[in-house]
């Protein structure tokens, strides 16, 4: 039972695994970015990184550029090494069917 | 345990990651192109040079010029060819040709490029010319190379392969113009090729 306890329920959805895909390979991404790669809606995103944040899995910096406020996120150590836990469990289980 | 496809999960972590950190559509066809280039511009040269009264190439004088201004005809048309085709591909494969990852695949490919070419104009500047070829090659390997983190990884194969024609070249410099030839002429056909059949044909 200890492989299926790694999979994680906070990444259990597409767009969550997205986010943290594409942050475990870049130093951080911002909301505009994180939406364009993933094809999620503003409401959708939100909501994710909102729980992905909570877990404290992701880290939210909000800034100014110019005038507009601009959002990026990177991972935190927490969130690299549930992910990387995550993946691990994953390939385990396919690698048993 | 909900019947999940756990195998969709894995491959779509692979490419976010892929397509978050790596541009990808650089064209094959622009690699085989720039070796054409390069081989007319080194036949165009080596006719000029091997029909002058000297018969060999001196830094000032006017078929100097002439070289020089082939070689800057050479990279610019490249690059051209290589804007051209790349954003072709890209609008293809709907990825965008100037996002962070092509800014960053740009930039990185820049720095040692940059370095390499003020290095060698310095060098040129002192007369010490006799391992222009080989450092050409040389630094184009270590900016391909450096370019492959973000993108194709088999860009880091060619820039192995210059690097070491480049430094085969410097044990042996006066072979320079044959080693340029074979370097920044046949590999680029030979590896655009490939890459040309591995990615551009699917």
């Amino acid at each position: 039972m200890s492989i299926i306890n790694n999979i994680n329920k906070v990444f259990d959805h597409r767009i969550r695994l997205g986010i943290m895909s594409v942050l475990m390979v870049n130093e951080y991404a911002d909301f505009n970015t994180l939406k364009e790669l993933l094809g999620a809606t503003d409401g959708n995103l939100a909501s994710h990184t909102k729980a992905l944040e909570k877990a404290e899995y992701i880290a939210v910096e909000k800034q100014f550029i110019g005038r507009k406020p601009n959002t990026r996120y990177s991972t935190t150590k927490l969130g690299k090494a549930e992910f990387k836990k995550h993946i691990e469990a994953l390939e385990k289980l396919i690698n048993k069917q | 345990m909900e019947s999940k496809n756990y195998l969709e999960d894995l491959n779509e972590i692979k490419t976010m990651m892929t397509k978050s950190s790596r541009f990808i559509s650089l064209s094959g066809l622009s690699g085989i192109l720039a070796g054409i280039y390069a081989l007319i511009g080194a036949a165009v040269a080596f006719y000029l040079v091997s029909n002058s009264t000297r018969g060999y190439l001196i830094l000032d004088g006017d078929i100097f010029r002439i070289c020089f201004a082939i070689l800057l005809g050479v990279a610019f048309l490249s690059a051209i060819t290589g804007i051209y085709l790349t954003t072709k591909k890209a609008k293809k494969n709907n990825e965008k040709i100037w996002d962070n990852s092509s800014k960053r695949l740009l930039f990185n490919f820049l720095i040692p490029l940059v370095a390499g070419g003020i290095y060698i104009l310095i060098i040129l500047n002192q007369e010490r010319y006799g391992h222009t070829a080989a450092l050409m090659l040389i630094f184009y390997g270590l900016a391909l190379i450096n370019a492959s983190k973000y993108s194709l990884g088999d860009i880091r194969y060619l820039g192995i392969t210059e690097i070491i024609l480049g430094l085969i070249c410097a044990i042996m410099p006066s072979f320079g113009f044959w080693f340029w030839v074979f370097g920044f002429g046949i590999m680029h056909i030979i590896y655009g090729a490939w890459m040309h059949y591995k990615y551009d044909l699917k």
